[in-house]
């Protein structure tokens, strides 16, 4: 800001003898503020750091290949994340696949006139409630009601479409497709956000243009809106990514921690951090340095997603 | 609040052009009208369910013991949870001491000094990165800095896991306060020959003050919920904790042990303190909101 800058080049009052401490405490606070915001770039290299340097003999012993091993076994001191980073990426693949049109028709709700605004303002404030629940207590919901409630249908697709591979396993309690459906519910408020916002921030011309050719409300919006707010809404999905790759808690307590891959969705799986909750506490040794890689790993890939999801949301502003 | 689009959607009432229209375009409609209102139908109701049963399972056991009692063993009856609601507002705190600081003072310097320049923007991609990484990520990092280091899980190490969280959420929203404040503001700071730190503590800071205060409710209103952060670095303790440097119960990390364990008591013990987090979070958020519209400009 130029205001405050170009004070520094004041030199009426400089000449009194009182203010050289003051200049002083004033050189002093514009480097600590200097030093603080550069140290928010420190912390994220810290944290990438503090991670490797664990990880490091796990690094060692395993290389790369143990993204591609499918073993986890304490007792031979043997790791493997592949059944994790499959888990961890499929898990948040289904997630996304109800969240996505669910989360964009919400936002198209929002952001229209279906209903007075009186109505819609309640919606819209318990939909950003929905994102600040805590996580351990989607978990616990999804423990005592939404599995039992939706275990019965999940038996009736098994039955009728059990030669489907992913649906071919009776429906345990605790799987990886109920546990992608909380993530489903958990990531849902971020998408409405974002898409909400991009949504409303569209000019109006743009509407108006499409009613004055004669469009009506929805070839609007699914041939207007929407493509011009695309860019915002695709990064609401990636930010929404990003949540769900590193969502711990819900997942721990549902998606049944079975470190072995299984082809269908309706069977226990695991992911990247809720392995690191279930283990870390007993680990020790090799075990721990083998979760600080799995970590290393989830950090890579939420950090490529969200950079990706900076890049694509960047752009629209600038856009607009 | 007033948005642009508002006006053209009401100077158009809906359907009021429909005449003339195919009554193939008029299916397409109704059909996707109906679908977007199912949408919000199936949003609406997991949080419908979730705070119904919360509030249900809760109340039932709620009673001033939970609050004075501690938590009792398996198969014991009654007890309450007063080392968790301790330490949850310990780790809170200290997370909101190591952060604030941090992030108001990033936040100046990212809008006072430096608007727009290569630090600034390099320091907002990093904070949105940082707002992007995993809590159990954060966890990890105090694990490997702050228990290592002291040798033992404490309530420092749960801060420090939390302050990682906190800070992106108080650097944007004390940012947003500072770009709010009218550039007219600080030119008569200077005017009056006022240094830069005499300008952003005697004026800017104090005039951003609800901003600043709506940014600390919502980080702490995060921070009090989130488990994962707290699993290896403030871990838990089923008696009161003596000190900052040793293992502290937390309700977030209680909820987690109870709601897996078999023991039915445990279980609502878990309810009691899920309805007390989200009644905590709820008055956290609601006061934020009411922060905000305290604007001073």
């Amino acid at each position: 800001m130029t205001s405050l800058t170009t004070a520094q080049q004041e030199t009426l009052i400089e000449s009194s003898s009182k203010f050289s401490g003051v200049r002083l405490t004033d050189r002093i606070f514009y480097w600590l503020t200097v030093i603080l915001a550069i140290g928010i770039g420190l912390v994220l290299i810290w944290i990438t750091y503090s991670l490797l340097s664990i990880a490091i003999p796990a690094i060692a012993s395993f290389g790369l290949g143990f993204l591609a091993s499918s073993t986890w076994n304490p007792v031979q001191d043997v790791y493997g994340a592949f059944p994790q980073i499959y888990g961890t990426i499929l898990s948040s693949f289904i997630a996304l696949l109800f969240a996505i049109p669910l989360g964009v028709g919400v936002a198209i709700f929002l952001s229209e006139n279906f209903l007075p605004r009186k109505i819609l303002t309640p919606i819209a404030f318990t939909v950003e409630l929905l994102a600040a629940i805590p996580s351990v207590v989607y978990g616990m919901w999804g423990i005592f009601i939404f599995i039992p409630a939706i275990l019965p249908l999940l038996k009736w697709v098994n039955n009728a479409f059990g030669w489907v591979p992913i649906f071919s396993t009776s429906p345990s309690t605790r799987q990886l497709f109920a546990a992608s459906l909380v993530l489903a519910i958990m990531i849902l408020p971020t998408i409405i956000a974002i898409s909400r916002d991009t949504m409303i921030s569209i000019p109006p011309q743009l509407r108006q243009g499409a009613y004055g050719l004669g469009a009506t409300r929805w070839e609007t919006i699914t041939k207007v809106l929407v493509p011009a707010g695309l860019s915002g809404i695709i990064g609401s999905i990636m930010l929404a990514l990003g949540r769900a790759l590193g969502e711990t808690m819900a997942l721990a307590m549902l998606v049944g921690n079975s470190n072995r891959i299984n082809i269908s969705w309706f069977a226990p799986a695991s992911t990247i951090s809720a392995l690191i909750a279930n283990q870390f506490g007993e680990a020790s040794g090799l075990q721990k340095s083998a979760l600080f890689y799995e970590a290393l790993v989830l950090m890579l890939l939420t950090l490529a997603v969200n950079v990706l999801a900076e890049f694509i949301v960047g752009r629209f502003q600038q856009v607009e | 609040m007033t948005n642009p689009s508002d006006r053209v959607i009401s100077d158009i009432a809906p359907g009021e052009f429909d005449t003339g229209v195919s009554s193939g375009r008029k299916v397409f409609g109704n059909v996707m009208t109906g679908l977007v209102f199912a949408c919000v139908a199936i949003a609406i109701l997991p949080l419908a369910s979730i705070i119904f049963m919360v509030i249900a399972n809760g109340l039932g056991r709620f009673s001033p013991a939970v609050f004075t009692e501690l938590p009792p063993p398996p198969l014991v009856e009654g007890g309450g949870f007063r080392n968790a609601i301790v330490g949850t507002l310990l780790t809170c705190l200290i997370g909101a001491l190591i952060s604030v600081p941090f992030g108001v003072l990033t936040a100046v310097y990212n809008v006072e000094f430096g608007r727009g320049n290569k630090l600034s923007q390099f320091v907002h991609f990093c904070t949105n990165v940082l707002s992007g990484v995993p809590s159990i990520i954060a966890g990890l990092f105090a694990y490997g800095v702050v228990v290592l280091t002291l040798g033992t899980f404490s309530a420092i190490a749960g801060g420090v896991a939390l302050a990682v969280l906190m800070a992106p959420i108080v650097i944007r929203t004390a940012e947003e306060g500072l770009k709010s404040i009218p550039r007219d503001v600080r030119q008569a700071a200077v005017g009056i020959g006022a240094t830069n730190f005499q300008s952003v503590f005697s004026i800017i800071l104090p005039a951003a003050l609800p901003f600043i205060a709506t940014g600390v409710t919502l980080a702490l209103a995060r921070a009090a919920g989130e488990t994962a952060p707290l699993l290896f670095t403030a871990l838990f303790n089923q008696y009161d904790a003596k000190g900052l440097r040793e293992p502290i119960a937390t309700l977030s990390v209680l909820i987690y042990n109870y709601a897996i364990s078999p023991y039915k008591n445990q279980q609502e013990l878990a309810w009691v303190a899920a309805l007390i987090v989200v009644l905590l979070i709820l008055a956290v958020s609601i006061l934020a909101r009411a922060l905000t519209s305290r604007k001073v400009y």
